[in-house]
């Protein structure tokens, strides 16, 4: 169990205490203040190298981790993969150790296959690794800026802030997560994320986009989606992945939608209170209808606009958190 | 072939009994076995006490890779690591490239066979560039002395075909040996299903694709009474399965490798892709039950499924990695493991690594065609000198750097581990000596 991520690689959530969460919402909490000056940007990273490592398509992570560091005042380093050797076959130790060896302190990388970020942590045991989603493994960035976003609003409405508040808003929260969570790295991540916070999970999802074994995950399947959605206090509605081959786990995009969409008929079972949560990008019309996206309930841009405090707070907890630099000077 | 070899105060281990005695080894043949023998003059001496001495091993399921892929490994690399392991016969399986499906490559590898400095069978592809659909030359291939055909790696999936070939080889006094794992369910997974695949979040090869084609073939073989031989079978129940038809009479066996025995999902924790491969890791109750079938006597052989990759070729991804790992140098030494390190019967351990696997390969003195000289026999007076002396108390640190094969693929690289080849004998003559490859 990892009780701070200071100095540490970032690369799942399964193993982060509710301490070293809750000091991550934290230290974002600081850097929000930091995105809403006319300049944003201070000096807390100068001299650090970020590389950014996209091995799979991404556009808001990417913007996000590279606003996140820019704004830290890190250089970047970015690697289109595109245009890269990884297209010659080079092999992802050869890519890692090239980019090492331009001398970079951290590493966010991105990669379709589950795992290659603890790989690299093992290749390159200097340099702190943040996974920016994995396969269908992890999307730690992801899941933390998802309860970021839930302690914001519920701190708003109880008039107290999210520092105040610590994790004491999530205790005994009902949680509710819907959708593909067979490929879901964002779902394994917001699981570890709420449950580590003290909150209630309960996931609702076709037998076949459960993953097989749930055994020790700390969630409870719902069987009655309808029941479950009248006592929720956040509805986490997942992509659908059909990239990934949903397509051949449910009979069709209309019957998925059918029992498990988050329609408008759906909604009106949510209490007044309920916030509805996606992590992009949506298939409006499949998973969620596209007017309940819009709805006041759902904090999607908020969700996106908080990618960058969350990811200013990630690097600089794991990269300014291995030396002595004193404190943060925002 | 004119040494004389004598292996001094060894614990002998015949097919039931054990005794301590020396054995007295000339012209490749046992000419001696007792507690006092008389010495011929120039003989070498070894020390063999507090050694096991029993027939060589002999391996099942060795992927040499020649031809094709010679970076891994080669005929000869692949019998040196596993003269290391003490084995005096390997088995080399046909997933080359090109396949052994046809007589010629059959004999290019007998013939770099002899000379590698173990014996090295053949087991023959079942279809044509293993593809599962047209038979390759069964009857071409064991007119070579070819007794096992497989086209591992890939089972037969097609009933059809498997039929097929069964009902042909039935009559040639062959076995065909099935790689089970049915390919609609284990289709893009690189690890066993279960809570551990769950969580990594990566895609599953369940225990059900193993037993289902492990189910339908023993039904194949009540239709067809071609013998069948079950390749590294990595769960209770596919074990108990094949139990249960054998007590029906039905001619089948299994093998299982030590990967299977002594290392669970668990290990894929870590996303090393040494620790992919097929059959995958499974869980832990079914390590177990492997182990407890084995203790039991329940299984045929243990078979290491020895697979070499290049480093550059298996350093990736998890799921873009290949499947496989190194056995043949540790695989006796992971017997002693799941045999009990204090208490391994010797007479089950020569069973499942020499006898058991030579009767299925068919390599004894009593078959009817048996290649170069006899394997898995009772060490007594005529026997061809096969003989292996195992020091099962000697431990070691693996060390991938320090392997005798070409490939450093091992998932024990820094496991200590019980059990060494003090000496190897091959048809008479010294192969290994001191733990060294001579």
């Amino acid at each position: 169990m990892i009780t701070s991520i200071k100095g540490e690689n970032l690369l799942t959530l399964d193993d982060l205490s509710r301490d070293a969460i809750v000091e991550v919402l934290d230290t974002a909490e600081a850097f929000v203040e930091v995105n809403q000056r006319s300049i944003k940007k201070v000096p807390t990273l100068k001299g650090r190298v970020v590389a950014s490592l996209f091995f799979e398509e991404s556009t808001r992570t990417r913007l996000s981790f590279e606003t996140a560091a820019k704004r830290l005042s890190a250089d970047v380093l970015s690697l289109a993969v595109a245009s890269s050797s990884v297209k010659k076959g080079e092999s992802l130790r050869d890519t890692i150790t090239t980019i090492d060896a331009l001398g970079i302190d951290a590493v966010v990388l991105r990669h379709q296959s589950s795992g290659a970020p603890v790989q690299v942590s093992r290749m390159v045991p200097h340099v702190r690794v943040i996974n920016a989603g994995d396969g269908q493994h992890q999307h730690p960035t992801q899941g933390l800026l998802d309860v970021f976003s839930v302690r914001q609003v519920l701190a708003e409405r109880a008039n107290t802030t999210g520092v105040e508040s610590g994790a004491s808003l999530f205790e005994g929260l009902n949680v509710l997560i819907i959708g593909d969570l067979r490929h879901s790295r964002v779902a394994r991540s917001d699981i570890a994320a709420y449950a580590a916070l003290g909150a209630k999970v309960r996931v609702a999802a076709p037998g076949t986009l459960l993953p097989t074994d749930l055994e020790g995950w700390p969630v409870e399947v719902v069987t009655d989606l309808d029941e479950a959605l009248a006592g929720a206090d956040v509805v986490g509605v997942l992509r659908l992945q059909k990239e990934r081959g949903t397509g051949h786990l449910v009979p069709s995009l209309g019957e998925f939608t059918r029992f498990y969409g988050l329609t408008q008929e759906r909604v009106k079972q949510l209490q007044p209170t309920a916030i509805i949560t996606h992590p992009g990008p949506m298939n409006r019309g499949v998973e969620i209808d596209s007017l309940v996206a819009d709805m006041p309930a759902a904090i999607i841009e908020r969700q996106v606009s908080n990618g960058v405090p969350i990811r200013m707070a990630v690097l600089y907890l794991t990269v300014a958190g291995s030396s002595n630099q004193g404190a943060m000077s925002v | 072939m004119s040494e004389s070899i004598v292996l001094r105060g060894g614990t002998v281990v015949h097919t039931t009994t054990t005794e301590v005695a020396d054995v007295v080894i000339v012209d490749g043949r046992i000419s001696e076995v007792g507690a006092s023998v008389s010495v011929p003059p120039g003989a070498q001496q070894i020390d063999a006490r507090g050694c096991w001495v029993g027939p060589g091993f002999v391996d099942l399921h060795a992927h040499l890779r020649e031809p094709g892929n010679e970076a891994a490994e080669t005929i000869a690399s692949g019998a040196r690591a596993a003269a290391v392991g003490g084995y005096s016969a390997i088995v080399a399986m046909p997933n080359t490239e090109p396949a052994l499906d046809n007589p010629v490559l059959v004999r290019y590898v007998l013939d770099q066979g002899m000379l590698a400095v173990i014996d090295v069978a053949v087991a023959g592809a079942i279809t044509k560039n293993r593809a599962g659909e047209h038979l390759a030359p069964i009857g071409e291939m064991a007119a070579l002395g070819v007794r096992l055909f497989t086209d591992d790696g890939n089972g037969v999936q097609d009933a059809a075909v498997m039929r097929r070939a069964l009902t042909y080889a039935r009559p040639m006094g062959v076995r065909l040996a099935q790689h089970c794992e049915e390919a609609s369910l284990t289709m893009g997974g690189v690890m066993n299903e279960g809570v551990v695949s769950s969580r990594l979040g990566l895609s599953g090869r369940p225990a059900l694709a193993e037993e289902l084609m492990v189910q339908r073939d023993i039904e194949l073989v009540r239709l067809t009474g071609c013998p069948v031989h079950f390749l590294h079978l990595s769960t209770a129940r596919a074990i108990a399965l094949v139990l249960d038809a054998r007590a029906k009479g039905l001619p089948v066996t299994c093998e299982v490798a030590p990967h299977h025995f002594t290392l669970d999902e668990e290990a894929c924790e870590t996303f090393d892709p040494t620790f992919k491969v097929h059959p995958p890791l499974r869980s832990a109750s079914d390590v177990a039950g492997v182990r407890a079938a084995m203790r039991r006597g329940d299984v045929d052989a243990v078979a290491t499924d020895h697979a070499p990759h290049a480093h550059e070729t298996k350093d990736l991804a998890f799921d873009e990695a290949p499947a496989g790992m190194l056995g043949l140098e540790h695989a006796a030494s992971l017997t002693i493991e799941a045999l009990g390190t204090s208490d391994a019967n010797p007479v089950l351990f020569f069973q499942l690594l020499s006898r058991g696997p030579a009767a299925i390969a068919q390599l004894r003195a009593s078959d009817e065609r048996p290649r170069h000289s006899a394997h898995g026999g009772n060490v007594q007076v005529g026997d061809d000198a096969n003989i292996v002396v195992f020091d099962p108390v000697a431990t070691r640190v693996v060390d991938r750097h320090h392997l005798a094969g070409r490939s450093i693929n091992t998932p024990y690289h820094g496991r200590t581990i019980q059990g060494e080849t003090r000496a190897l004998v091959v048809a008479g003559t010294l192969v290994v000596e001191n733990g060294e490859l001579q």
